[in-house]
């Protein structure tokens, strides 16, 4: 069995998709011969044919339109938005017609529709290029919002989002396309969209992260494994829905959070993780509720870009603080 | 210098504004006046509605509502042209087009009464729902033939938008890509002079909105869209021309708002009085009424009687409407996703239990 990146199961799960379901199209800019920007739709054209593998013109509304009226006529579109940083043009296509076609009817048409885009920063790209945006997302009636941080993840997740009778955003975290190789059975087989990941099991404090973060988080944990410190490491992975009782079941066990993502801090989708563990799991905590995100900043230009990043260290250090809490 | 490109924009009318014919090659269609009749009878039905709609508002037994008064022959005539299985995406005052095609006057009523049921309509299952955010819509239609280019159906998809939403990013997109990829839609920008109150000549500098299409590679027409004879034959050729697989097409239907936007509108604010008693002379129920009767096809004591009976059917219909009762509260969260996640499983109940 082959070992593949994080691109290539996300390839991968297109392939297998479109093998097994005729009404599976992908379309975006450049997703034809060129395969993709960061090759995610490679040689799919050759298999499937322009018909159903399809470059649109350079328009990211013409994108998101085309993808919601070939969901609603029963077709199952997987749109690229090239970068996350281009999304904005789709986003009056996907929050008033995506996620609310269903609901405006009563159920007579729906958008069963993915929207992929590469998403975070950490690549040294271009502005508008590195960009966290998921809380624009999660705060949206009707969506999916899916960020996968492993090939076997994106694998099972992507064919998860295709199958949903909803519309999915799919984000990609770019930082870690090619980050390592696992083997990924290329049997179709979809992972549920309402799980988190428990990664690593732990006593002392959960670790809640999601995305490309999942990475330093989980060096955080070797780290604090060094000092004696169990971390459990949680990878939300599925935002929205959001599976909050693997949360709550582990800061019972734990009694300290320490949440981790890359966008800004203010509204960040942590901040819906830890205003819910202040609704229900005050009296398991024995320590603050930490975040450990982004600044309230634009992600800078890539000379600083690794700045902004939540490091290992500045985990350590907050999983440190509600150490020392109690 | 060489000329790169050069294009012109002709001009269809077959009706003047008195009911006399401007050019005598009739379409076939024309020629069987028991058709011209019916439709007719039609857009009178639409009128009574129309009518009875804004009285409902204005008795506050209705939400805010969008007229069409003088837009009756664009609608009826794009409604006509489709097929069944062709697929229809409207803005939000095409009720001719969709009454001819099945959706009901109650679910209209339901709809400008604050109910999402109104969407779940007895016209084709395909044809989109009622579309507020301007222009969205001819995306969607675009998406729709894409689908049957796809799956080689032989269908075609029809948009329609205001002269305010032709400026819109999406509406120009939806020609682009019909352009680029040969998609089977027939946009039709339904130019009735006013975006609320800013008036067509300032969306754009073009002399014509038809020629809109033309940068997208679209044969584009413009039409006198009071003239129902005209604006059929202009669809009818759209459409056959889409369907069998010669590309889309823009149709500019020349028409003019003679009511307010919505009734929450007041358009003595921003245009005169003269120039709206001006449009009256060229609205298009009294040309057809008028070339019918020259035809001995229609008389006065048939067009009472007629209207009697549209006011029987609408006041049925308004009933049917006001007897609807409200859903229930936890309707607002059954159709969010296919299956309800546990957190709205959770408020439901909490919204069930408040009632």
């Amino acid at each position: 069995m082959a070992q593949i990146t994080l691109i290539e199961a996300v390839t991968q799960a297109l392939a297998w998709e479109m093998a097994h379901d005729p009404s599976v199209v992908v379309l975006g800019e450049d997703v034809g011969v060129n395969g993709g920007v960061f090759r995610a739709t490679l040689g799919l054209i050759d298999r499937f044919g322009a018909e159903r593998v399809i470059d649109t013109p350079l328009d990211e509304t013409t994108i998101a339109g085309l993808t919601v009226g070939l969901a609603a006529q029963g077709m199952k579109p997987v749109a690229e938005a090239q970068f996350e940083g281009f999304i904005y043009g789709m986003l009056e296509q996907i929050i008033c017609h995506a996620a609310r076609l269903r609901n405006r009817t009563r159920g007579r048409m729906s958008v069963p529709a993915v929207w992929r885009a590469p998403w975070g920063g950490g690549i040294r790209a271009p502005e508008h290029h590195s960009e966290a945006n998921e809380a624009i997302f999660t705060n949206v009636p009707g969506l999916r919002v899916v960020l996968p941080s492993s090939p076997a993840r994106a694998y099972g997740l992507l064919l998860a989002s295709i199958r949903d009778p909803d519309p999915v955003i799919f984000f990609e975290p770019k930082r870690i396309y090619r980050q390592y190789k696992e083997e990924v059975p290329d049997d179709g087989e979809a992972l549920p969209l309402d799980v988190c990941f428990v990664l690593r099991d732990g006593s002392d404090v959960t670790l809640v992260t999601w995305g490309a973060q999942v990475k330093e988080t989980l060096e955080a944990a070797d780290a604090l494994a060094a000092e004696g410190v169990r971390a459990e490491v949680i990878d939300v992975a599925t935002l929205k829905p959001l599976d909050f009782d693997t949360i709550h079941e582990s800061v019972r066990k734990t009694g300290r959070c320490v949440i981790v993502h890359e966008a800004p801090r203010t509204a960040g989708f942590g901040a819906e993780i830890a205003a819910r563990l202040a609704e229900h799991a005050m009296y398991d905590l024995v320590a603050p509720v930490e975040r450990v995100t982004g600044y309230d900043t634009h992600i800078p230009l890539f000379r600083l870009e690794m700045k902004y990043l939540p490091s290992v260290e500045r985990i350590v250090a907050a999983a440190r603080r509600t150490l020392a809490a109690s | 210098m060489p000329t790169a490109a050069t294009f012109e924009i002709e001009y269809l009318q077959f009706l003047d504004a008195d009911g006399s014919l401007a050019r005598n090659d009739l379409p076939a269609f024309a020629r069987d006046t028991r058709q011209l009749v019916k439709l007719y009878q039609e857009m009178l039905m639409v009128r009574i509605f129309d009518a009875k709609a804004i009285a409902l508002q204005r008795t506050g037994k209705l939400g805010t509502y969008a007229p069409c008064l003088g837009h009756e022959a664009t609608y009826l005539a794009i409604g006509s042209a489709m097929q069944e299985d062709d697929v229809l995406a409207v803005s939000y005052r095409e009720y001719g087009a969709q009454f001819h095609r099945g959706v009901k006057p109650r679910e209209l009523l339901l709809y400008w009464g604050g109910d999402e049921r109104g969407n779940d309509f007895s016209g084709p299952a395909h044809d989109f729902a009622w579309c507020v955010p301007i222009g969205t819509q001819c995306l969607h239609a675009a998406g729709s033939a894409l689908a049957f280019k796809i799956r080689k159906e032989p269908r075609v998809a029809v948009c329609t938008i205001g002269d305010g939403g032709s400026s819109k990013a999406d509406f120009n997109s939806a020609l682009n890509v019909t352009g680029a990829m040969q998609l089977p839609l027939v946009a039709v920008i339904v130019n009735n002079q006013w975006a609320i109150s800013v008036p067509r000549g300032a969306q754009t500098g073009a002399k014509t909105l038809a020629q809109k299409g033309i940068a997208a590679g679209l044969e584009c027409l413009q039409v006198d869209g009071n003239d129902l004879i005209a604006m059929r034959a202009a669809m009818d050729y759209a459409i056959k021309r889409a369907r069998h697989g010669h590309g889309g097409m823009c149709i500019e239907a020349v028409t003019y708002r003679l009511s307010d936007h919505t009734t929450a509108d007041d358009a003595r604010r921003y245009r005169s009085e003269q120039e709206v008693k001006d449009a009256w002379a060229r609205e298009p129920l009294r040309r057809m009424k008028a070339y019918l009767m020259a035809l001995n096809a229609w008389t006065e004591e048939e067009e009472v009687a007629w209207k009697e009976q549209c006011t029987r059917y609408v006041d049925a219909e308004v009933n049917a409407y006001l007897e609807t009762k409200s859903q229930p509260v936890e309707a607002m969260f059954d159709y969010t996703y296919a299956e309800l996640p546990p957190d709205l499983v959770a408020q439901r109940a909490e919204a069930v239990v408040r009632g």
